[in-house]
């Protein structure tokens, strides 16, 4: 069954051709059958591959296509079907069929349907090939993939200037970040001699720490771009121009997750530097903080999910810098229920208020919208980490393994601590604005204030469901859970972690049986049970005074976020506008950029380019002057001489015509003894 | 006997007072009288060899020159005809519009 994988980035990309080809003036407003029938399909045949992983323990390396056997390079089109990317699969798969299904009602009498079908599956083609393959240089293809589907589809209203100005923005962002990860590649050929996962990851002692670190740094300048972490995540707030489902599916479940995919896969090339790990989890931990105080005072509400996400991610980039690749793989798939169904319900918000996105201008929605507001409350709860919902149980253990692991530092268990306090206030902030307090809404608008039709709520039910159930696959020990997802992820992410207490230590001896990780156990750390239960309620208390300051903000006293603004002006204004990141970014290096392209231009394009051309042009010119010299002189020369001569002659000779017959007849006759003299003599 | 060479010499002789004839004259008439002595100098050139070798053949030759010059005299005189019709001259020194 493990050789159907082909079909699972196969199937959409047969819908991409079909409804790329025929779907504007064959198949119009039909095209969702085609993308949503592909993906679904996919979707059934990653739960059937997850399944024969998880409870067969296979595992395969399928090459499907000898692509590239340039040389010393040889790269091959391969799957590789293990742990972490059946993971990946039936997440990406699965978020992506339900988002499809939403966008159906969402997208429902758009004019430019059956392109946003294409794009989407062709976007679903990328992400698959992504965590499918089984070497760099594939993996690339679909890193580059998403990242023009992402261009694309923010693009996609591509009338509005903004819109199609955040689409370029994300892509030159990406782009950056790209040109990390080639540079990572090309050190990686030069290293190993190949790209293949397989060779590299069980040949880690071929190279040196400080070339690990190089490569590693120069992949996370990847993940920056594609996981807008700090410095390159500006693009992803400005993304949410695009059309809501494509900002819960690209830039919330799944093409952002690509780059800590990325550092997961990697993890032997990060676990050989402990320089680099420290940098990734402090990279992470910064985005994470920085990120969730700019959500504080957004108002557009796609914006605060945008900077939520942002902030989400740190989360993931820090737990995997401190080892804790389990854990950030774990936040990733939960995460993606929970963020894509913030998005969608959002999505619902907007589409019931025709079109406004204004926090200010919404409130007391609760009535009219039962099942976007249920659905959105068990998102909101898993996202402020609240047990027993899925976000708790990913976001505690990346918390506790920053507090205990081995690379691991109570500094960025602090981060984290104070950055979930953010985000549970302002998620809280977001949905009593929203749904409670005084209906500010335009009497306009609210005239057609209704609840989405059941095409889009149904998915949002769903992603509810694994919302807050999601998480038990990761219940730790202390809980007297069995971490399945950790001991199912474990052969593939090794990396370091403690299980703290005395009930684990006796399940990670029976887990050492089943898989061999010895040194775990061996490591188990000197923590006590009380010390993770402790560290638990921590958490969930900070999250609660974070509901109940929004609470107290938002309900009980609503004038008091004014008062505040006023009170702390300037720190306000700093934040409200997002730390002038983009200005600075535009004055040093846009606006720098430009100037040195006018240089350029000026100096070199101009004068030595254009100056060559035009050169060239007056030297051919310059050439045919000089051939017209010599033909006019030497070639007609010639021709006229020719004729002169003979003139000349001529004149000289031309007192032989008398017009006289007897002088005639004289020649005749010197002639005539001339030829009898040759006779006679000769 | 009278010897060939002095039959030959003196046909040359008539041929050559013939060609002077032809060469110097100014009238066009003359100058066909000068050809036609030059005709009747190669006629008794030609039977002085027939007499000589004993061939009749040179004789028979001699009939068929005097027939030819007779037939060229006139058309000969025919041209000069024309020729002073159009040039209203019998000089040919004064005749040489193809000059150059």
């Amino acid at each position: 069954m493990l050789d159907l994988v082909w079909l699972i980035p196969g199937l959409p990309a047969l819908a991409v051709l079909i409804n790329g080809i025929f779907g504007k003036k064959y198949l119009k407003t039909k095209t969702h059958y085609l993308a949503v029938g592909s993906t679904g399909l996919s979707f059934v045949i990653s739960c059937i591959i997850f399944w024969q992983v998880a409870f067969n323990h296979q595992t395969a390396d399928l090459v499907l296509y000898e692509w590239i056997m340039a040389g010393a390079l040889s790269a091959n089109f391969g799957f590789l079907i293990d742990p972490l990317s059946a993971v990946m699969i039936i997440t990406v798969s699965g978020v992506g069929f339900l988002i499809h299904i939403y966008s159906v009602g969402y997208m429902h009498g758009d004019g430019g349907y059956h392109r946003y079908f294409t794009y989407l599956n062709l976007f679903m083609v990328s992400m698959l090939i992504l965590v499918l393959a089984d070497n760099y240089l594939l993996m690339f293809v679909g890193w580059e993939g998403v990242g023009l589907c992402s261009y694309l589809l923010i693009g996609f209203w591509f009338h509005k200037k903004s819109a199609s100005d955040a689409g370029v923005k994300a892509f030159l962002f990406n782009r950056v970040g790209d040109a990390g990860v080639l540079l990572a590649m090309f050190l990686m050929f030069v290293h190993f001699g190949t790209l293949d996962f397989h060779y590299i990851f069980s040949h880690t002692d071929l190279i040196s720490t400080q070339t690990a670190t190089i490569i590693t740094i120069l992949l996370l300048l990847g993940v920056t771009g594609k996981s807008a972490q700090i410095p390159l995540y500006p693009w992803l707030p400005d993304a949410m121009e695009g059309p809501t489902p494509v900002s819960a599916l690209i830039h919330a479940a799944t093409m952002v997750t690509a780059g800590v995919y990325m550092i997961a896969r990697s993890n032997a090339l990060y676990l050989m530097s402990p320089t680099a790990m420290t940098v990734v989890a402090l990279v992470g931990a910064a985005t994470a903080l920085v990120a969730a105080t700019i959500g504080l005072c957004q108002f557009d509400i796609k914006r605060v999910l945008a900077y939520s996400t942002v902030s989400q991610l740190g989360y993931m980039v820090m737990a995997c810098g401190v080892g804790a690749f389990v854990a950030g793989i774990f936040h990733l798939m939960t995460h993606a229920f929970f963020k894509a169904l913030l998005f969608m319900g959002s999505g619902s918000i907007i589409h019931a208020l025709s079109g406004e996105q204004d926090m200010r201008k919404m409130g007391a929605l609760r009535p009219h919208m039962p099942r976007t507001f249920w659905t959105f409350m068990a998102a909101t709860l898993a996202i402020a980490g609240i047990f027993p919902f899925a976000g708790f149980f990913s976001k505690d253990e990346i918390l506790w393994q920053a507090f205990s692991n081995e690379h691991g530092h109570w500094v960025f268990w602090a981060i984290g601590a104070f950055a979930a306090g953010l985000t549970a206030f302002y998620m809280f902030r977001l949905v009593f604005m929203t749904f409670f307090g005084k209906s500010r809404v335009d009497r306009e608008v609210a005239k057609h204030l209704h609840e989405s039709p059941s095409v889009m709520t149904i998915p949002l039910i769903c992603l509810g469901i694994l919302s807050i159930f999601g998480g038990l696959v990761g219940v730790p020990a202390a809980l007297g859970g069995k971490n399945r997802i950790h001991s199912f992820l474990a052969p593939v992410l090794g990396g370091g972690h403690h299980e703290a207490n005395v009930v684990s230590q006796g399940i990670a001896h029976a887990s050492e049986a089943v898989h061999g990780t010895g040194a775990h156990a061996a490591a188990a750390a000197h923590h006590s049970l009380y010390l993770e239960w402790f560290m638990m309620a921590l958490s969930v208390t900070i999250a609660l005074i974070g509901i109940f300051v929004a609470y107290h903000m938002y309900i009980r006293n609503p004038s008091i976020p004014e008062k505040l603004a006023k009170k702390f002006n300037v720190l306000y204004k700093l934040i409200f506008n997002k730390y002038y990141v983009d200005e600075i970014y535009d004055f040093f290096i846009i606006r720098r950029t430009k100037q040195l392209a006018t240089i350029l231009w000026q100096w070199f394009d101009v004068p030595i380019v254009d100056g060559m051309v035009n050169g060239t042009s007056k030297f051919t010119v310059f050439q045919a002057k000089l051939s017209a010299l010599f033909d006019v002189n030497t070639v007609d020369g010639a021709v006229n001489g020719t004729s002169v001569i003979v003139k000349n002659w001529a004149k000289n000779f031309k007192f032989f015509q008398t017009g006289l017959v007897q002088n005639y007849a004289l020649v005749m006759l010197f002639a005539v003894f001339i030829i009898i003299s040759f006779y006679l003599f000769f | 006997m009278v010897p060939l060479s002095h039959y030959l010499m003196f046909g040359a002789v008539l041929f050559f007072i013939g060609v002077i004839g032809v060469l110097t004259r100014r009238n066009a008439v003359i100058i066909l009288m000068s050809i036609e002595l030059m005709l009747n100098a190669v006629n008794i050139t030609l039977i002085s060899f027939g007499h000589f070798l004993h061939n009749v053949t040179g004789q028979i030759f001699a009939i068929f020159v005097i027939a030819v010059a007779a037939g060229e005299a006139a058309v000969g005189l025919a041209i000069i005809i024309e020729v002073f019709r159009g040039r209203k001259t019998l000089y040919v020194d004064e005749i040489n519009i193809m000059r150059w």
